[in-house]
């Protein structure tokens, strides 16, 4: 896949139970462009995210990754393509039932490819990197909060992704886990990786990324820089950097 | 009713069946590719049929118990007392036995299966697996099938054999010596009659795992629509089990001419 190649969203329609999340959403992401997806809690972060991977179909438009149109293709068929993609769900979603290293080396051991010591290698390289080095044979129910999401950091860099996305990874976090958190990130942008977050955390929003999309009511009502966005006249974004007391119970 | 309540219902009803029997296809047909999960199929096995062994165990003892006690009470006025293990033989290994098992199984594990997948879907796991690469059907669905598969025939010649037991227990006090119950029961039943009790089970089986399977991997919601799913996989498997056992039991009742 080339080196220049996008993730792309055209014109998309998404709704759950007659309510629309998303209304002709036009959105790219291109390789290098560290972005973060703003909005209120219920906007559709999240769900636009999972929509970039496959995981939810839109009632209508496109999505491609690459070259790949991935809409309506059936999950094997784009396989391939979404193995330039990783995610850090928001609770961590580690497997329960496995402990930390084989959560994070997961993906190796269902390819196959590489044999049994190589892959301990790169798991144990992987948790050094996020700092949990020591929690190899733990269970995910004998981790802090924050231990998890370094874990799911992990587990996510494993397969070497080009862009790996962090839906609210700062959430519930106390401010070191956050401040770990970020520089995570930064060092991740630092190796050549792209990251889009979705997050209500304009603290950690601006310090990871360079390009902010702003959703509200079913669309994106601003596209641009932080500079862009703090001078932006959109009374909504204004509202959402600075909330006043007419924001209250809205 | 309004109408429009009544296609919406008739809608979503034939809109859930088409998606259930999508998932049973699609796990027959991954039933036999590759990868095997070996290990998953394992831990299901001992999760599904060694932690219910001691329930059914349980239930046949008392079940062979009072079905003993029952025939030996209608029994005694016409003398016929010797007849009382082909009685329990029958009625376990035909009818009650693998319902028995089943229904117990379905109570207890099918609500374990749609508990687990339902809290893997809530907590996301079941999405980092898909985007991890991982077929959910062959790494989540197949190996408590075929674990299912094994399990509940197994048990259900646990309950059977038990039942027994247990029945022999009560006719031992009616004066029936061992000779006088085993020989009665080859009197009442044929080689048929242990096929039967054998293929029920596989069937029921293969409800008890679809249905969990299918009601689990739709859950919505937080621990609430977990709970609610498991209920609901109980409810669903059991009425199955039931109405199912009458059309197999018609089957073969067909086939014997």
């Amino acid at each position: 896949m080339s080196s220049s190649y996008t993730i792309r969203m055209e014109k998309i329609c998404y709704s759950v139970g007659g309510r629309k999340i998303l209304q002709d959403f036009d959105f790219c992401l291109e390789r290098g462009v560290n972005r973060t997806i703003l909005g209120i809690s219920g906007a559709g972060k999240t769900t636009i995210l999972k929509l970039m991977l496959g995981l939810l179909q839109p009632d209508s438009g496109q999505i491609f990754i690459g070259d790949l149109c991935i809409t309506n293709l059936p999950e094997s068929r784009f396989m391939q393509q979404r193995k330039c993609i990783a995610i850090v769900f928001q609770g961590g979603a580690l497997f329960d039932s496995m402990t930390v290293g084989e959560n994070v080396g997961y993906r190796l051991f269902e390819e196959g490819r590489l044999p049994l010591p190589e892959i301990e290698r790169i798991v144990l390289e992987k948790l050094r990197f996020v700092g949990v080095g020591p929690a190899l044979n733990l269970y995910p129910a004998e981790l802090s909060g924050g231990m998890k999401k370094r874990v799911a950091i992990a587990r996510a860099l494993a397969a070497d992704p080009d862009f790996i996305f962090f839906d609210e990874p700062t959430t519930g976090l106390d401010p070191i886990g956050v401040y770990n958190i970020c520089s995570l990130m930064q060092r991740l942008q630092a190796e050549g990786k792209t990251t889009l977050m979705v997050t209500h955390d304009l603290a950690t929003a601006f310090a990871t990324s360079q390009r902010f999309t702003f959703l509200h009511d079913t669309r994106m009502l601003f596209e641009g820089s932080e500079a862009e966005m703090r001078g932006s006249p959109i009374s909504e974004v204004r509202e959402f950097l600075k909330p006043t007391d007419e924001s209250l119970f809205v | 009713m309004n109408i429009a309540i009544i296609d919406k219902v008739m809608l979503n009803f034939f809109s859930e069946l088409q998606n259930y029997f999508a998932l049973i296809g699609r796990t027959l047909v991954r039933m036999f590719d590759r990868p095997f999960y070996y290990r998953e199929f394992v831990i299901q096995f001992d999760k599904l049929g060694f932690s219910s062994l001691f329930i059914c165990i349980l239930s046949g003892l008392f079940t062979g118990m009072v079905m003993a006690l029952q025939s030996l009470i209608q029994l005694k006025p016409y003398a016929a007392t010797s007849y009382v293990g082909g009685m329990v033989a029958i009625t376990m290994v035909k009818e009650l036995g693998p319902v028995l098992a089943s229904l117990m199984v379905a109570g207890r594990v099918g609500s374990a299966i749609t508990a687990e997948l339902g809290t893997m879907v809530v907590t996301e796991q079941v999405d980092a697996m898909r985007v991890e690469g991982t077929d959910i059907v062959k790494r989540l669905v197949v190996p408590r099938l075929k674990a299912m598969l094994l399990a509940l025939p197994l048990l259900t010649v646990m309950v059977d054999a038990i039942s027994l037991l247990g029945g022999y227990i009560m006719a031992s006090g009616y004066g029936i010596n061992p000779i006088m119950y085993i020989t009665g029961i080859p009197q009442f039943m044929v080689f048929q009659d242990l096929i039967e009790g054998l293929v029920k089970p596989v069937v029921f089986g293969f409800l008890i795992a679809m249905t969990g399977c299918y009601v689990g991997l739709n859950t919505r919601g937080g621990a609430e629509g977990v709970g609610a799913s498991a209920k609901q996989a109980v409810v669903l498997s059991s009425v199955l089990i039931l109405v199912t056992d009458f059309f197999l039991t018609k089957i073969f009742v067909a086939f014997r001419g």
